[in-house]
């Protein structure tokens, strides 16, 4: 099947997912698979690997984000026009808004989306915030793009997510810039 | 005659979004009803000022409320928790710092509720309706500082945390037995509406009789215990609950009239000695009995770094009457570690 063969197939069984009022999980779930691919989820959310043509996707390791194994230096200081750079995994990003680390989204419920409700993955990608009311999310995330997509893209994209191998994966927390104020504990707060 | 009562019926349901789609919301605060129609700025007869017991943090601001039903209106008391409000309800609330800076109003409608915010121009003759999208910093603080308009989305985050959009309007925060340990504390004005006070208009229906005799209060013993569920009932419990959409982390702070001492141990079991699915420095669990300084909720309370901040939106400055309280209360709990 030659590429353009495979994307006409990948649109009509879109239209077909998007026509019937009853899509059928299965088709539901390809239908996410089909928008992760093409929307690059992957690029950030999948740790990579050296194969024999350079980069490749560590498929054992699918969409559970920055491996907390890897230790992140401190990122290069960065001259304009410079703004951003990141790690070879690509899952880890530094720029203006500090270091942010791309977010596990397979279903384990203690370090990836194991607890999130489709609804919540739909706040978040309307609002750009963790689950629609908590942090904001940082760059290179492009929620405002995903955010066009239809609830039934999105809540296709979730179902997907949900099939994945569970990996766990606890992903760093991001870490702030230096001009951030640091968060006071208790004492330092009365 | 048969088609020609089809006919009718089609025609009238094609009529009938259009009868009940909300007209726009008005361009300025004075045409929404809050105030009297002589220009003044007296507040309109039919709206009802209120304080609820448990206020929510805004950077210290000074806050007014009000609310007005429908000519007739009535709000549905049967569930304490849940007060069904009749369409036509409106609720504002006017934020102060130094001057009026805005003012926020929620409206029930045929279709659900909406939510809008009016900006004060700086020399207080008008309130404009801000955009959808709100303006982060978009209002100066007199003295210092940026005041943040909040957008729509900003709105919905925070008042479709449960089930029931009017967080500040019901029998726990309007109750007579007023909590004298909550932070921020007003009295029981006479001039502001209470839970009597709309009984005895007729303005609630179906109140449970217990309720109406007793005034409710939050169902602990224990004076500090009841101050800081309260405040974290009004300050966190709108979006950690076990009804809303983050029913999936498992932290429960909003208290329920309905159930009493239950709904008081169910939040200790969601949160005390309880990890925490995100550790901030070397606290890892919730609430650790006897140790502010280990617990993430308290760490979160004190935290302005947007990434831990908490509540996330609605306030840039800790409050630290709130965190006194909360951190007195989890000192209290000592007893209750685990060996």
């Amino acid at each position: 099947m030659t590429p353009k063969t495979t994307l006409l197939a990948a649109l009509s069984m879109s239209s077909l997912a998007l026509a019937a009022p009853g899509t059928t999980p299965t088709a539901q779930v390809k239908r996410g698979e089909y928008l992760v691919s093409f929307g690059g989820c992957h690029d950030c959310h999948t740790p990579k690997k050296i194969g024999a043509k350079g980069p490749e996707l560590d498929t054992e390791r699918l969409l559970s984000g920055h491996p907390e194994q890897m230790t992140v230096t401190p990122a290069p200081a960065l001259q304009a026009p410079w703004l951003a750079a990141t790690v070879g995994t690509m899952t880890a990003w530094s720029g203006p808004w500090g270091i942010s680390y791309a977010a596990n989204l397979t279903p384990d419920r203690e370090t990836g989306l194991g607890a999130w409700t489709e609804q919540n993955f739909v706040d978040t990608m309307r609002t750009g915030r963790h689950m629609g009311r908590g942090r904001p999310i940082l760059p290179p995330m492009p929620w405002e793009m995903v955010g066009k997509l239809t609830d039934q893209d999105l809540k296709a994209v979730f179902a997907y997510l949900r099939t994945l191998p569970t990996v766990k994966n606890r992903v760093p927390q991001p870490t702030p810039p230096a001009s951030a104020s640091a968060a006071p504990g208790p004492t330092a707060a009365k | 005659m048969a088609r020609s009562h089809a006919l009718l019926a089609a025609f009238l349901a094609a009529l009938a979004p259009a009868a009940h789609a909300a007209a726009p919301l008005p361009q300025h605060l004075r045409d929404t009803g809050l105030y009297s129609r002589g220009g003044g700025g007296e507040i309109a007869a039919d709206v009802l000022p209120f304080i609820p017991q448990y206020a929510l943090w805004s950077d210290g601001a000074e806050k007014r409320r009000w609310i007005r039903l429908p000519p007739g209106g009535r709000i549905d008391a049967r569930d304490p928790d849940r007060w069904v409000f009749p369409v036509g309800t409106r609720l504002w609330k006017e934020f102060s710092l130094g001057r009026r800076l805005e003012t926020r109003m929620l409206e029930r409608t045929h279709s659900g509720w909406r939510f809008a915010t009016y900006v004060w121009t700086e020399d207080g003759a008008d309130a404009i309706l801000a955009p959808p999208e709100g303006a982060r910093a978009g209002v100066e603080i007199p003295g210092g500082g940026r005041w943040t308009i909040p957008g729509t989305a900003d709105c919905r985050a925070c008042h479709e945390g449960q089930p029931n959009p009017v967080l500040g309007f019901n029998a726990l925060q309007l109750s007579s037995d007023r909590d004298p340990g909550a932070p921020h504390h007003a009295s029981k004005a006479a001039a502001q509406v209470h839970l009597e006070d709309l009984l005895a208009r007729g303005l609630l229906r179906g109140l449970p009789p217990a309720l109406a005799a007793t005034p409710p209060r939050i169902a602990t013993s224990r004076p500090d215990e009841r101050a800081a569920l309260g405040y974290l009932h009004a300050n966190c419990g709108i979006c950690h609950n076990r009804h809303g959409p983050l029913t999936g982390l498992g932290l429960d702070l909003l208290q329920s009239l309905s159930e009493g001492p239950a709904s008081v141990e169910r939040t200790r079991a969601s949160a005390l000695a309880v990890r925490a699915l995100r550790p901030v420095g070397d606290a890892e669990v919730r609430v650790d009995p006897g140790k502010p300084e280990h617990s993430v909720l308290l760490r979160r309370m004190g935290a302005r770094d947007p990434l831990d901040q908490m509540p996330p939106l609605g306030s840039e400055k800790p409050d630290r009457e709130g965190l006194a309280l909360v951190e007195r209360w989890i000192h209290s709990l000592a007893d209750r570690r685990t060996p």
